[in-house]
């Protein structure tokens, strides 16, 4: 049993868990995630840690409800418990100095890309960041993002807040001025984001990851419901990921995989 | 006359998960105890991988004395009414029975579980009450893994008087009796005092650590421990490498199994894990797995049918597995090849092509080679696939341990006395001999257990 030390609702249906994990939080690396059981007949669901700290022994997860756990992990409050956690899992991101990367959060992609961002700047690159949601309430971890970029571009898709459009609208703008100097591009967010940023930087032949997240089970390397196919082989996200060549990644059989179990959510999120 | 176990009839049991086998009364337990001859020279014995004293038990239960029965199987058998259930006796004890000469062998796993379910009809005789936690200053051992192997070495361990912490990733303990073997061959519950029995001989059990990840080899040294045993199975899936295996509605074995066994779907939505089956499932494979599978695919309501590509002779099921299924209403198509799964428009499954199958010549399996008959091409209109085809050992620990070493097939090196290339790590059960049955694995655990206690006192001796 893991204990919830602090809940903070960061926006509409987005939620910041701090929770007592000590072995989980000594072992954490940037672009790792973690299993969790909310509740005794609950699933296993897959969530990217959004940030450690190994002497207090807590780990942060920042989830939106998007189906019927993250609707109960959302009504978590400091003292309650979850049943289980398993992690770190998945391969760290490969944090080296490169020069200047690019680093994008979409959504609540934001809270997944930040710990990645942070060891990026702390391995002394030149990092810009760019962070998009549907609208300003939406937007998350700005504060945070401005401390561990060099630069900071936003966007939201109303235009309630920083530029009009989409997170790739900058991408491509930046990429007009200097795009020799960019090293690296890396994206978390939904599938059809990470899909759109690959298609702006595959002309350029820029160097881009994306962090997968597919439907998990064991998330061991057990169950193979997370294979994707990546440059025509058959991986497993859990174990040989969560990171991968965006140019290599097949997004359109991602993007169905992952709408596998739709009518079941939505059959248990009917239940009063 | 070899007594017959009840069984639940097939048309009630396709509508339930209960178990399928309901055990010996007593009166057949005396009845079947009766035949056994007591062999001074008891071959049976040497057929058991564990070395259970069969005669010995039997006779106990000749006298009404099944919970002496009990007792003396748990001197060398740590899980007897698991074994009772799932070990291949055909292959293994009962083969060996003299009376197997006239083909009508004691029914030794029937009687075994007689025994052992004495303590879940009476589950206030604590039957292990005799082993308790010696809090002195006790040498540590890591057990990794709470499948059968994991769950009899540290028993055996915790009985010798060692420390014994037992870590498993799942947030269930039991590996492949919770995640693998359906509730209706292997009860959860029987698993579930299984684990308590190993617990109650002084065993700590953690879950929800990833040995490789959550801690690594060296910290588990570096806290402490005198010596690891990794018990961590075969369960990396192996798909068939053909067109059409990422579609939606393929699902391996491990995966299907997992979501019904050890989360429950199968009463989903009380349990929040769902399983997404169309109407129409193919189990591909031939095995005891594969079998698993389609049973559990039929008490979910489906037409299922099995695509082997040998004959029901070369399936490596046991029998009475195979028998089962067939009363269950499972189709057999044999001798069948399956060599490309058909998609429609969403991504979902829409058919399975196959191509029939003659056997040929003997390959290394001793069994015969399967070839395709040229152009027998067809399509099975199904909308579901299972693929069941085997597991590989799991490859995480290894990959995040360089120095421990492996073999071209993956499994884990190991001496003659099961310790790896580490020195006093051990390994053993599926990990170092890929997929195999309950009771290897629970043997591997056994020898490991004898293994790591000497090293632990060589150790000793040599400072």
């Amino acid at each position: 049993m893991f204990r919830v030390i602090s809940k903070v609702k960061l926006a509409t249906q987005i939620t910041k868990l701090e929770i007592e994990a000590p072995l989980i939080a000594r072992k954490a690396q940037a672009g790792q995630f973690v299993v969790l059981v909310s509740d005794e007949k609950g699933e296993r669901i897959p969530l990217t840690l959004a940030d450690w700290d190994g002497s207090k022994g807590t780990i942060t997860l920042i989830f939106q409800e998007v189906g019927f756990t993250t609707s109960k992990l959302s009504a978590k409050e400091a003292g309650d418990w979850i049943e289980h956690i398993l992690g770190p899992l998945g391969h760290p991101t490969e944090i080296r100095n490169i020069g200047r990367i690019i680093c994008i959060g979409g959504g609540v992609g934001i809270a997944e890309v930040y710990p990645i961002t942070r060891a990026f700047r702390k391995a002394a690159n030149e990092v810009i960041g760019i962070i998009g949601a549907r609208s300003r309430e939406l937007l998350i971890l700005e504060k945070e993002m401005r401390q561990v970029c060099n630069e900071l571009y936003i966007s939201t898709d109303d235009g309630s807040y920083g530029r009009r459009g989409f997170v790739t609208e900058v991408l491509k703008e930046i990429l007009n001025t200097d795009k020799t100097l960019v090293k690296l591009v890396y994206a978390v967010g939904p599938v059809i984001m990470m899909r759109a940023v690959s298609e702006v930087t595959r002309p350029l032949e820029i160097k881009t990851l994306v962090s997968l997240n597919p439907i998990m089970v064991d998330a061991t390397g057990m169950c193979g419901a997370c294979r994707c196919t990546v440059g025509g082989e058959v991986k497993f996200a859990c174990v040989d990921g969560p990171d991968f060549d965006a140019h290599q990644v097949n997004f359109q059989e991602l993007e169905k995989r992952i709408n596998q179990f739709k009518t079941q959510e939505q059959i248990i999120r009917d239940i009063p | 006359m070899r007594q017959k176990v009840r069984q639940q009839l097939p048309e009630e049991r396709i509508k339930n998960f209960q178990e399928v086998s309901l055990g010996f009364s007593d009166e057949q337990a005396i009845a079947e105890a009766k035949r056994c001859l007591q062999c001074k020279q008891p071959k049976c014995v040497q057929g058991c991988p564990v070395g259970i004293d069969i005669p010995g038990f039997i006779n106990l239960i000749l006298q009404g004395k099944r919970r002496d029965a009990l007792l003396k199987i748990r001197e060398k058998n740590n899980l007897p009414a698991i074994c009772g259930r799932v070990c291949p006796q055909e292959y293994q004890c009962e083969s060996e029975c003299v009376l197997s000469k006239k083909n009508i062998p004691i029914n030794i796993g029937a009687l075994e579980r007689y025994a052992a379910d004495y303590e879940l009809l009476y589950p206030s005789v604590s039957i292990s009450s005799s082993y308790k936690l010696q809090s002195e200053s006790k040498q540590k051992i890591v057990v990794v893994g709470s499948g059968p192997a994991g769950l009899t070495a540290a028993a055996d361990l915790a009985k010798m008087g060692y420390y014994v912490l037992l870590f498993e990733s799942l947030h269930i303990a039991g590996g492949v009796l919770s995640y693998g073997i359906p509730e209706f061959r292997l009860p959860k519950t029987i698993v579930r005092r299984e684990v308590d029995y190993v617990r109650s001989v002084g065993v700590e059990l953690c879950t929800d650590v990833l040995i490789g990840r959550t801690l690594t080899i060296d910290d588990l040294f570096t806290q402490g421990a005198q010596a690891i045993f990794l018990a961590v199975g075969a369960g990396l899936p192996q798909f068939l490498g053909i067109p059409g295996e990422n579609l939606k509605g393929v699902f391996s074995a491990n995966e299907f199994l997992t979501r019904v066994n050890l989360m429950k779907a199968y009463r989903f939505p009380e349990y929040a894990t769902p399983i997404n089956l169309g109407d129409k499932v193919v189990v591909i494979g031939g095995g005891n797995v594969a079998f698993d599978c389609a049973r559990v695919a039929i008490r979910l309501g489906k037409d299922t049918q099995l695509v082997y590509r040998r004959t029901e002779n070369e399936m490596p099921a046991r029998k009475e597995e195979i028998e089962n299924a067939r009363a269950e209403s499972l189709k057999f198509r044999l001798l069948t090849q399956p060599i490309s799964i058909l998609g429609d428009k969403n991504g979902s499954v829409c058919g399975l092509e196959c191509i029939k199958m003659q056997l040929g010549q003997p390959d290394d399996s001793g069994r015969r080679r399967p070839v395709p008959i040229k152009d027998s091409n067809f399509v099975l209109d199904i909308d579901t696939v299972i693929v069941a085809i085997g597991q590989r050992p799991n490859p995480l620990i290894s990959k995040v341990t360089p120095q421990l070493k492996t073999n071209p097939n993956g499994t884990i090196w190991v001496d003659d006395n099961l310790m790896t290339s580490l020195p006093g790590v051990f390994a053993g059960g599926d990990i170092i001999t890929g997929a195999d049955t309950v009771i290897s694995a629970m043997g591997a655990g056994k020898k490991a257990a004898t293994q790591i206690d000497k090293f632990i006192k060589t150790k000793r001796e040599s400072l």
